[in-house]
């Protein structure tokens, strides 16, 4: 079984955000894994260890895969430590500026060519929090779609996959053949602590490096040539400002109710 | 006037209060088509409970498939229509099926794709908040039709009295749309209390309720609102994970949001700080809620809690 994990570098929570020109201005934030990709990475590793292993001599390979400026290959040298056997970073000037459509046309272009049995995303990233990589990416390959999944059941003789998916509005239980796009929900699993051993592991694996010349993909249907919209302005919101601030001396409760009514919001 | 199509929702077989709103919007964009997928019966209920906003017709999408495939039997079944109506956008609800549609349509159709707008005007111009609400951001769609999916909570509903014609067709999903097949469903279990995301009031607890979320619900439950928690909460296992408020949970946007016992992280607020009006307690005059909070109470939340519903019982 061949397993490729989507994991995107996004800028640390902490750090205060800002547009530039329509762009993430990412020169002036650590770049960090995103974190529901870790759900993703363990739930890969543990299909791959309850199924013979992965690595040499195992019949499985677990792929991370990014798309992303060249500094994410810091953000994947970290991230397999986790334990995943190789990485790929599609880096290219060119994917500059590229909006999701375009996003899910390289990582399908990568994904085809791999021999991929399942891919397995996350459900959301935290700068785009777009939620529609993992669906776009089935769309563009024409795999079966087994997303938002909070459980994971794969049956290798069959080669089928069961997956629970949870929405607002219902469980539901989701089966497919291989091949199979996957997005994982927080708290799937516990994703695990690299240990020493394998951070020191992870020194030597390989970081393949891509461009759109290798996906052969031309600059005109990706990136920001071919992206299908446009940041016209973006402007930071006018800051909050902080309103009434009261102690509790026994009557605040109703001085709030009465804001309240006032407010006609009760 | 231009064709602009609308993504009916519904939960529990009713219409959603959020698709009232798009509606709405697309009421002052264009001529609006609203859309069901639904297998015939629910399809002609839901066609009944569109009685209000500007809508010049309903058009039924017809299906067993829908139930069975999901996500990408509606995406093909949206695609078609898109493709013979040629609409200058359709307008989606911003929930897990609306916005995996939205996804799936944009590759199918080559057309852009908007997620959790707040606005759109009529020469398309799409407003956004990002990052937790700290930048706006306009943009446009270049591609002949738009897909733009919409928070909850971003417009007050039209009441006009719609008129609608309707007309219906029936539809079957093809192979490719076949892969991933439902093979078991179940209602999520709900407590007699709105959807979070769509809430107008929403009652959030943190740490500091060290989790007795008793006393919030009943104020819920007063004020007809949704509870939510911070992370600190739910890791503490005090509420479901499925109630979480901020980056790695829930955005939501109401009318009220009450936040008890929480301090304000900047992941929390990722999914908060648009709220209309936000109402902080606690014990601690210096936690960074209060820099976001309208109304700002120092003191323990159980207490503030006790005198609101003395005050909100008759
Ligand atoms: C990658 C990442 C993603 C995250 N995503 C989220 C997310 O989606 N949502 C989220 O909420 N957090 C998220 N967090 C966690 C976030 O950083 C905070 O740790 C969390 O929000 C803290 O929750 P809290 O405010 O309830 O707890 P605390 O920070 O511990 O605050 C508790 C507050 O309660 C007050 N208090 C205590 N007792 C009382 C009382 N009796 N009456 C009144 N006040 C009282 C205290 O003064 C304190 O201010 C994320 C963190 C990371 C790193
Ligand atoms: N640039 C990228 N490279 C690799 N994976 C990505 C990238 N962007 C998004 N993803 C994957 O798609 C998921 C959903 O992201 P999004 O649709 O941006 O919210 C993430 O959790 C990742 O697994």
């Amino acid at each position: 079984m061949r397993i490729a994990i989507c994991i995107k570098q996004v800028p640390d929570t902490w750090a205060v955000k800002k547009l530039v020109d329509g762009v993430l201005d990412r020169a002036n934030v650590e770049p960090v894994i995103n974190s529901i990709d870790e759900y993703a990475i363990e739930e890969g590793l543990l299909i791959a260890e309850k199924h013979g292993g992965h690595g040499p001599g195992t019949p499985n390979l677990v792929t991370l895969v990014s798309m992303g400026p060249t500094s994410a290959e810091a953000m994947l040298r970290k991230a397999l430590a986790f334990g995943a056997d190789e990485a790929i970073l599609i880096s290219d000037e060119k994917l500059a500026g590229s909006d999701a459509p375009s996003t899910a046309k390289v990582l399908a272009a990568l994904i085809r060519e791999g021999n991929f049995d399942l891919v397995i995303c996350g459900t959301e990233s935290t700068d785009a929090r777009m939620s529609v990589i993992p669906a776009m990416l089935a769309a563009q390959i024409g795999w079966a779609q087994l997303t938002f999944a909070n459980y994971i059941s794969v049956n290798l003789e069959s080669k089928t996959i069961e997956i629970r998916r949870i929405t607002n509005e219902s469980i539901d239980h989701i089966s497919a053949s291989f091949p199979a796009v996957i997005s994982v929900v927080e708290k799937i699993n516990e994703p695990r602590y690299p240990s020493f051993k394998e951070i020191m592991a992870a020194k030597k694996k390989t970081i393949a490096i891509r461009n759109l010349t290798d996906l052969g993909l031309d600059e005109v249907s990706v990136g920001s040539l071919g992206s299908w919209s446009q940041v016209k302005s973006s402007l930071p919101s006018p800051p909050r400002q902080a309103g009434v601030l009261m102690n509790d001396e026994g009557s605040v409760g109703k001085v709030l109710v009465d804001f309240l009514k006032e407010k006609q919001i009760i | 006037m231009k064709e602009i199509l609308v993504f009916v929702e519904a939960t529990d077989g009713k219409l959603t209060k959020a698709t009232h709103e798009l509606v709405t919007h697309a009421g002052g964009i264009g001529s609006v088509t609203a859309l069901i997928c639904a297998t015939s019966e629910s399809a002609n209920e839901l066609a009944q409970q569109i009685t209000q906003g500007k809508v010049t017709n309903i058009h039924l999408i017809t299906s067993n498939d829908f139930a069975d495939y999901s996500v990408p039997a509606y995406a093909e079944a949206v695609a078609q229509e898109m493709n013979k109506r040629k609409p200058i956008a359709i307008l989606f609800t911003s929930s897990i099926l609306g916005k995996e549609i939205a996804a799936r349509l944009a590759i199918i159709t080559h057309s852009g794709i908007i997620t959790d707008a707040s606005g759109v005007d009529p020469e398309l111009n799409i407003t956004q908040s990002i990052f937790g609400g700290s930048e706006t951001v306009i943009s446009q769609i270049s591609t002949e039709s738009a897909i733009i999916t919409l928070r909850p909570n971003s417009i007050t509903p039209d009441l006009t009295r719609a008129i609608p014609s309707i007309s219906s067709e029936s539809f079957r999903a093809s192979d490719e749309n076949k892969l991933a097949k439902v093979v078991a469903s179940e209602p999520v279990a709900k407590a007699n209390r709105p959807e979070l995301s769509g809430a107008r009031i929403v009652v959030s607890g943190g740490r500091g309720t060290d989790g007795n979320f008793t006393p919030l619900e009943e104020i819920a439950d007063l004020l007809g609102g949704a509870v939510g928690a911070s992370r600190a909460a739910t890791d503490a296992g005090w509420y479901p994970h499925s109630f979480q408020v901020g980056q790695t949970g829930k955005t939501v946007s109401p009318d009220l949001y009450i936040a008890l016992g929480i301090s304000g992280a900047i992941q929390h607020r990722a999914g908060m700080q648009t709220s209309k009006t936000i109402v902080a307690v606690n014990n601690d005059p210096e936690a960074s809620i209060f820099e976001i909070a309208d109304f700002g109470i120092v003191g323990d939340l159980f207490s503030v809690l006790e005198q609101v519903k003395k005050e909100l019982t008759p």
